[in-house]
């Protein structure tokens, strides 16, 4: 198949481009979500994003909370933002940093005023916003300005032998085009770490990806209370034939296909070393994962599954894909893409990653995902540690 | 080509996947090894959902099993080649 060489994007005042054209209402702390619904629900056209966190935290925690926070405003996929807080400290430096892309950004704090005005205050603003980025027109953007991320979930077997091969096989076709993309899941690579480290183009990406490694196996040995067997491989996962972590692990490395990474992002950390693929050190939890891919500022998501995750992104539309013909079948309404004919050897992997490059632009172009249609919109933030 | 019912990663893999709805006892299966196209052809012992292993040779206490043509974990009960290859026979070397 001839690749195409574009897709129909928002162009943003950065030089980034959107596969889509969100306004959102983006609550600094837990105790603004009820401004922030309260407005998404008067004003058509945005998205409050609630999450449980943003109070008395500090140190990397507190860190990791604001480039969360940042990084998911300043993604392309987000047209214009409106940042609510308790307080306007943390309101002003959250608005500040989403700023230097250039977008409508706009900034509210509730102490003082109370709920009621300030959701009169925020709607205002919030109309203006929507009837702006409603007059956005998609325009033609090359492949390189997609950013794509990928995690799976639910795995089985079956994601091990095709449908995670499938997304490797679409990295190794658009790797050469420019895209940027990252794989994450530190505690799903465990078994498969010393092979993954030699995935690093550098030695300085590899020392990186050995520390990440060996700080997070560092946590697990010290936190764990018995070890991790009874989350990794999950029950859904043995239910699925998948015995040991270090089985799942190498079936979850199918997934990069033959790339080589440039790069360890932080969570959520943007990536600055240009087009390639890059790993981000994330939890194996799938809506925690894809917030922080988000954030870090790809714009278009990949998910294969087994048994069958439903997890969608409210801002990074998620494409799930299975090669379990069980799934497929009983759980349809979520799968975008059925590439169980690999199995049954009806469809090689090669085609099957030339179907997923199609869906992918599609999607990229504004069709929705089964995620988007089903309403799924988890936004999880990331916790290192307990609040002070 | 005759239908497959079992996929093999790799030519050093000691476990193969079953990619059917299940097969049964004494059932003849015909596997496909992905590395190189091969085939080769299997008796199994115990019923085998969809994804789950069967082992396709005799294995002994502490032997490794080898998926991907890795190591996966290792074995903590005999297991005779055709049988059913999972967590009450298979551990990991982690934790």
């Amino acid at each position: 198949m001839e690749i195409p060489k574009s897709f129909l994007g928002y162009k943003r005042e950065n030089g980034r481009a959107g596969t889509r054209n969100h306004v959102i209402i983006l609550p600094v702390d837990d105790i603004s979500n009820a401004c922030a619904e309260a407005v998404a629900n008067n004003i058509k056209g945005t998205i409050a994003l609630p999450h449980s966190y943003g109070r008395l935290q500090f140190g990397a925690d507190l860190e990791l909370h604001f480039r969360t926070m940042i990084g998911t405003g300043k993604n392309p996929n987000v047209a214009a933002v409106i940042v609510v807080g308790i307080e306007p400290k943390w309101t002003k430096r959250i608005v500040d940093a989403i700023s230097t892309t250039g977008k409508p950004v706009e900034g509210f704090s509730i102490e003082g005023v109370g709920d009621i005005d300030t959701i009169a205050k925020v709607s205002k603003k919030a109309q203006e916003f929507s009837m702006w980025a409603s007059e956005k027109q998609r325009e033609e953007c090359p492949m390189s300005d997609l950013w794509i991320s990928v995690k799976c979930g639910e795995s089985d077997t079956t994601s091990g032998l095709a449908s995670n091969p499938t997304v490797g096989n679409l990295m190794d076709k658009l790797e050469p085009l420019g895209v940027h993309l990252c794989f994450g899941e530190t505690s799903e690579l465990t078994g498969a770490e010393t092979v993954c480290e030699k995935r690093g183009k550098t030695p300085e990406a590899q020392a990186k990806f050995k520390k990440t490694w060996n700080d997070y196996n560092d946590f697990i040995l010290k936190e764990a209370t018995d070890d991790l067997s009874e989350s990794q491989p999950t029950a859904g996962n043995i239910a699925g034939g998948l015995t040991t972590i270090e089985e799942k692990a190498f079936g979850n490395f199918q997934k990069i296909g033959g790339c080589q990474f440039i790069d360890v992002l932080e969570p959520a950390e943007e990536p600055t070393k240009g087009a390639g693929l890059y790993f981000m050190d994330t939890s194996s939890a799938a809506a925690e994962c894809v917030t922080l891919q988000a954030a870090g500022g790809f714009n278009i998501h990949l998910f294969p599954t087994g048994q069958g995750n439903i997890i969608g992104n409210p801002i990074e539309p998620v494409i799930k894909l299975t090669a379990n013909p069980l799934t497929a079948k009983t759980m349809s309404e979520h799968i975008d893409v059925d590439v169980s004919k690999i199995l049954s050897r009806e469809m090689n992997l090669s085609q099957a990653g030339d179907e997923l490059i199609k869906s992918t632009l599609k999607v990229a172009n504004g069709r929705l995902t089964c995620a988007e249609a089903l309403g799924h919109k988890e936004f999880v933030m990331t916790k290192l540690y307990r609040s002070a | 080509m005759s239908n497959t019912d079992i996929i093999i990663h790799d030519e050093k893999d000691n476990v193969g996947v079953v990619v059917i709805e299940k097969i049964t006892p004494e059932q003849d299966c015909n596997c496909w090894i992905m590395e190189n196209d091969k085939s080769v052809s299997i008796q199994s012992k115990d019923e085998i959902p969809l994804g789950h292993k069967i082992a396709m040779a005799d294995l002994n206490e502490g032997d490794t099993i080898l998926k991907y043509g890795h190591d996966i974990g290792k074995v903590v009960k005999k297991i005779k080649k055709g049988e059913h290859v999972h967590v009450h026979n298979v551990k990991t070397k982690k934790w």
